[in-house]
Formats: structure tokens, C-alpha cells, sequence
């Protein structure tokens, strides 16, 4: 312990207790990102798979249950199914497209 | 002449079984860095310690040409040894014979061995290094595996068990280790997934090479499924070692005991924490000032560094420690760092090693992040760990002790047996500065000059609260002391707490918040 000087550079955590220095955050802090409400305009995909249909186009009305796109995850056949009645703004994905999780695929008006 | 040539057969059966799947494979295995199975052990035991069994196993699968295959020990060596003196129990898959697969027999050697450590009551070392499942043999492979699962969570809290990755340990086979109590990995050799960058690529379209996905490193500071890492083989068998000489060799037994030793003078505790409650430290230093020889065994170093968990000696008698840390994210307590305390703190009770909680921190870190990651039901883990706790816990708050950290870090309401104070202690429901933005919000948003009324009011509260003697009127801590009476007090309580019993009420177990 020949030179107890912890840090060069002290960096902050507030709590409700107070601000507090410290000399590094973790890499889970670091990495956290601000939270977004979610949209209710914005269909994302919640899960990997392929598209493998794709029921309606841009500009169509759509009602509750309405088969918006069918995908393949894990082995199985899902569709997403409208929940609000509403317009179709725009598609970003075809037939045949690998999406991630969290992709929009489409936008609602 | 009979028993000559008898003897002979033997040397010549045992000759050929040693050199595992043969010298192509064995220089495969030296090019990737690693050592040999064999080679493994005899590393890790003690010199001549080591006596193996099952050496003449052979599988007797016979489909996918799986006749036409002789495999040396099926590709695994079981046996006992000691380690430092102490009986252990090891088994070391062997990556030359059909990648160190798991068949059958292969499986029933290793259940023999966890068999025959919980039976004697002795520590069970596993060197991981397979392949996974021997595809050829189907379903007994998953048996093999189910076999081995049971084993280990049978044997857990009796005898320690330490796994060692030292090459691939993946799909079912890697929940062999994570049923155990530490794992040791080694950089660029441990590779740790359940599903692989082949499936990963396959199925998701994700592109993630081993290293990344499951290495030593990522498993160390990421997902907190290792607890020790080193940058060789052989660094990882000396951490091995040091382990197994200070922990109990199963939960009947005590620690080794040494003789004392003094901490070194150069850890001076009176230097170490600074008087400015805003300005961190590393209490590994604090840690370092009061065990013998300044030894101090720290577990899962690269994850959550925000609490440190560890073993060391106080008068020869091991203690696990468990200590927030300010230098990073200031000590506070998250969902990470919970856990890491809570899993290590049940270890100590389940093997009789007493607790010595060093506490300073400024409460939980706040964030939608850490909300909705589960902070609720991981911070219960450690309220739960520490309850339940039935070894002698000591606990010497060292700085700040705010609202619900304070309950949390072993104190007096949890059953801690003795709780210490050092005279720079802020034990209260909030900080300072907390309470100028909630309590006394509406009288500096009313006054005439708010700043200064915001001012005086951390200054009246820092007065008031913020110290040890409020909490000590209550006998909520059972002394203010000195820094330097630190070693002093914390030994004594431990010894006079040697023969601790507490009844708890009779229940098969609890419900901890998993």
C-alpha cells in the first residue's frame, strides 16, 4: 500500500443520497442505456426469425385481429396480429428478410 | 515366472491407456496451449499423491461404428490425491480421446468419483475439457450427463466442488460447473455456452467467434458464471491450491489452522479510508490491514467490483469477508453485486466459516436499468443470505451506512453477532445531502435564500446523524472504535463466538428470492 492515492481520475454515481466519487463504474453501468417509452405507432420484432408473409400493404386499414405478418422463430410459425384498428404507414421488411429482435418492421399512422 | 509375466501385462496394458488418444493428438492439444489431462493433475496434486481408478473402463456402445473404437478410459481419469495435504477427489476429462466426449462409461467414472467424495467427506476437483455429448451414444450421453447434475447439487453446502474449465464446456455439459462452488477459468482456454457460435450463426444469423461469446474473460467480468481467472494453466493450479489450504474440506470440518501472523506493517489502517466521506478508497487495503500476513484470497475479483468478496486469516482462523468497495461505482449496491455477496456469504455458512462484513456505502444504485433488471428481488438475496446465516458475523461500519444498505450490509437486525463503528461512521435513513432534497425540501423551497437554508441543513443533519452514536444509543452497534482497535475487536469477537449456536425454526428449506 506504498501510495494510497486511489485514482487520477474520479468519476461521479449520484444516488438519492448524494453525489459520491469513485474511480470506475462497471461494464453492466457503462453499457446501460436511457429507457424509451415504447411506441404504440411502431410494430419491432420480438424475437430473431425469418419473415415468411406479409399480409398487408402500405396505406391499408387494418382492424383488431387482422393478420398483419406471419414469421419463422425457433422452429415454429408465428403470426402478429393487429391490436388497434389503424392505417399502415410503411413496411420495412420483405418476404425472405432475417430480422433481429427489436427490428421495425412496421409504422403505423 | 507366472506372476512375471502377469506383471508385465499389466505395465503393458497401463502403458498404452496412458498415452491417451496417442501422440497426433496430444501435440493437437499442445498447439492450442493446453497441457495433457495427465499432465493436468499431476500439476495440480501433490508430488506422488496421486492413485487413479477406473483406468481399464471401456465403453461398450456399438452403434455408428462406435464398435470398431477403442477408447483409453473412455476419455476421462478419476482418482484421489491430496492437495497440500488435504484428500481431494479429482477426475480430468481427457480432449485427446474423441475430444473428451461424454459417453456412458465416461459418465459412470466421474459419477464414481463425486460418489466416492461425497462418501469420504473430501473436496472434488473436475477439469473440464470436452467436447459435450458423445452423439453416438444418444440418450446414455444426456443420462451421463442427468447423473452427474444430481451429483453435484446432492453434494452441494457438504463438500466443496471446484471445476476448472481448461477447454471447451458446452451445451448440457457446462451446467456441471454451475452447479459447483467456484469456477476457475483460464484465458483464451476456457470456452464456456450453452449453445455455440455454429447454432448462435445458424438460427439467429448472429456472427460471434468462441472467445467472445463464452470466454474466460467474458465469463469473469460479464455474466459472473466464473469466480477465479488466470492467464495459464499453471497460474489457475496455484490459485487451486491456495483455495483448498484455507477452506474447510467439507462442511463438518474446520478451515486448516495456522498460526497467526501479523498484518504487514506496510497496510497501514489508520492511512487508508480519507476523512472526506465523497472521496473513495480501495478497502481491499482495509482487508489487507487486518488479516494475517495481509493474505487475502479475493473471489470473483473482475465482476461486480463494486463488492469485494473474499478468504483470509485472522490469528489462523480462515473468515470470508465481504466489503463495498468505493472505488468502483462508489461502493453501491446493484443487482450484480447482490449476488455475488449473497451466494458467497451462504458458501461461509455452509462451511461453518464465520463472516466479517466491512461496510461503507451509499445505498443502491438507482436507474430504470437496474429496476427493471430485478434490483427488488436481487437485492433480497442478500437480506435473505445474511438472515439466514447461522455462522458468527461480525460487521465494522466503516463510513457511510445510508437507508436500506445499512440494514443490508450484516447489521444487527439481520442477526450480525457484533457490529463495530469507526468514529467517521454515518449511520441514518438517508445522507446528508438526501435529506436537504427530500426532508427539508419544502423549508428551502420556502425560504428566503434556499441555498444557504439548503447549506445549513446538510450541516445541521451531518451533526446530528451522521455519525455512529445515534445508532449506538439504541444499542444498535455495540461500540464506536478506533481504526487501529479494528484487528483487536474483530478477533476477539471471533473467538469468543467459536462455539455460536442459534435454533432456527425446523423447516426442510426456504424460498430465497432466486
Amino acid at each position: 500500500m506504498s501510495n494510497n492515492k486511489s485514482c487520477e481520475e474520479l468519476l461521479s454515481v449520484q444516488t438519492m443520497h448524494g453525489t459520491f466519487k469513485t474511480c470506475a463504474y462497471t461494464p453492466s453501468f457503462k453499457q446501460r442505456k436511457a429507457w424509451q417509452p415504447a411506441n404504440p405507432k411502431h410494430l419491432l420484432s420480438f424475437i430473431p426469425s425469418t419473415i415468411i408473409g406479409i399480409e398487408v400493404k402500405a396505406g391499408d386499414e387494418v382492424s383488431p385481429g387482422d393478420v398483419l405478418l406471419r414469421f419463422k422463430a425457433m422452429k415454429m410459425d408465428n403470426t402478429i396480429k393487429a391490436e388497434t384498428a389503424g392505417r399502415i404507414k410503411a413496411i420495412h421488411v420483405a418476404v425472405g428478410d432475417k430480422v433481429a429482435k427489436g427490428v421495425l418492421m412496421m409504422e403505423f399512422e | 515366472m507366472q506372476i512375471e509375466s502377469k506383471l508385465y501385462e499389466l505395465e503393458k496394458r497401463k502403458e498404452k491407456i496412458s498415452h491417451g488418444g496417442g501422440m497426433k493428438a496430444i501435440e493437437k492439444q499442445k498447439a492450442m496451449g493446453k497441457l495433457t489431462a495427465r499432465e493436468r493433475i499431476i500439476a495440480l496434486l501433490d508430488a506422488d499423491s496421486f492413485h487413479e481408478y477406473d483406468i481399464f473402463v471401456e465403453h461398450d456402445a456399438h452403434d455408428f461404428g462406435m464398435q470398431n473404437k477403442e477408447l483409453p478410459g473412455d476419455g476421462v481419469i478419476i482418482g484421489t490425491g491430496s492437495i497440500c495435504g488435504v484428500p481431494v477427489a479429482i477426475f480430468a476429462q481427457d480432449f485427446t480421446v474423441a475430444g473428451g466426449s461424454l459417453g456412458l462409461m465416461h459418465a459412470r467414472k466421474i459419477s464414481k468419483i463425486m460418489d466416492y467424495a461425497l462418501n469420504m467427506r473430501m473436496p472434488l476437483i473436475g477439469i473440464n475439457d470436452s467436447g459435450g455429448a458423445r452423439i453416438q451414444e444418444g440418450v446414455n450421453a444426456l443420462a451421463g450427463y442427468g447423473e452427474i447434475f444430481f451429483r453435484n447439487t446432492l453434494s452441494s453446502g457438504v463438500i466443496p466442488q471446484i471445476s476448472v474449465i481448461l477447454g471447451p464446456c458446452a451445451g448440457g455439459a457446462v451446467y456441471s460447473p454451475a452447479l459447483t462452488d467456484f469456477v476457475f477459468v483460464v484465458d483464451n482456454i476456457s470456452k464456456m455456452f450453452i449453445t455455440g457460435p455454429e447454432v448462435i450463426k445458424t438460427v439467429l444469423g448472429e456472427e460471434i467467434s468462441q472467445e467472445e461469446l463464452g470466454g474466460a474473460r467474458v465469463h469473469s467480468e460479464i455474466t459472473g458464471n466464473a469466480h477465479f481467472f488466470a492467464t495459464s494453466e499453471e497460474e489457475c493450479f496455484v490459485q487451486i491450491r491456495k483455495l483448498i489450504s484455507t477452506i474447510p474440506a467439507n462442511n463438518t470440518e474446520k478451515a486448516p489452522l495456522i498460526e497467526t501472523a501479523e498484518p504487514k506493517p506496510e497496510y497501514d489502517i489508520n492511512q487508508v479510508v480519507p476523512g472526506d466521506p465523497t472521496i473513495p478508497y480501495d478497502v481491499r487495503n482495509v482487508i489487507k490491514s487486518l488479516t494475517d500476513d495481509s493474505d487475502f484470497i479475493e473471489v470473483m475479483e473482475l465482476f461486480a467490483g463494486n463488492i469485494v468478496v473474499g478468504f483470509g486469516r485472522i490469528e489462523g482462523e480462515t473468515v470470508g469477508f465481504v466489503a463495498n468497495q468505493p472505488i468502483v461505482m462508489a461502493g453501491v449496491l446493484d443487482c450484480d453485486s447482490s449476488d455475488k455477496a449473497a451466494r458467497f456469504i451462504r458458501y461461509c455458512d455452509a462451511f461453518n466459516i464465520p463472516i466479517v462484513t466491512l461496510e461503507d456505502l451509499p445505498g443502491y444504485l438507482p436507474g430504470v436499468d437496474q429496476e427493471h433488471a430485478g434490483v427488488i428481488r436481487h437485492g433480497a438475496k442478500l437480506l435473505y443470505a445474511y438472515s439466514e446465516a447461522t455462522v458468527p458475523k461480525i460487521t465494522v461500519i466503516l463510513r457511510k451506512a445510508y437507508g436500506g444498505g445499512y440494514i443490508a450490509m450484516g447489521s444487527r437486525h439481520l442477526r450480525a453477532d457484533f457490529v463495530f463503528a469507526w468514529p467517521g461512521a454515518e449511520i441514518a435513513v438517508m445522507g446528508p445531502e438526501g435529506a436537504a432534497n427530500i426532508i427539508f425540501r419544502k423549508e428551502i423551497m420556502e425560504a428566503e435564500n434556499p441555498e444557504e437554508t439548503r447549506k445549513a441543513k446538510i450541516q445541521e443533519y451531518k451533526e446530528k446523524f451522521a455519525n455512529p452514536y445515534v445508532a449506538a444509543a439504541k444499542g444498535y452497534i455495540d461500540s464506536v472504535i478506533a481504526p487501529e482497535e479494528t484487528r483487536r475487536f474483530v478477533a476477539h469477537a471471533l473467538s469468543v463466538a467459536k462455539h455460536k449456536t442459534v435454533l432456527r425454526p425446523t423447516k426442510k428449506h426456504g424460498i430465497p428470492p432466486f
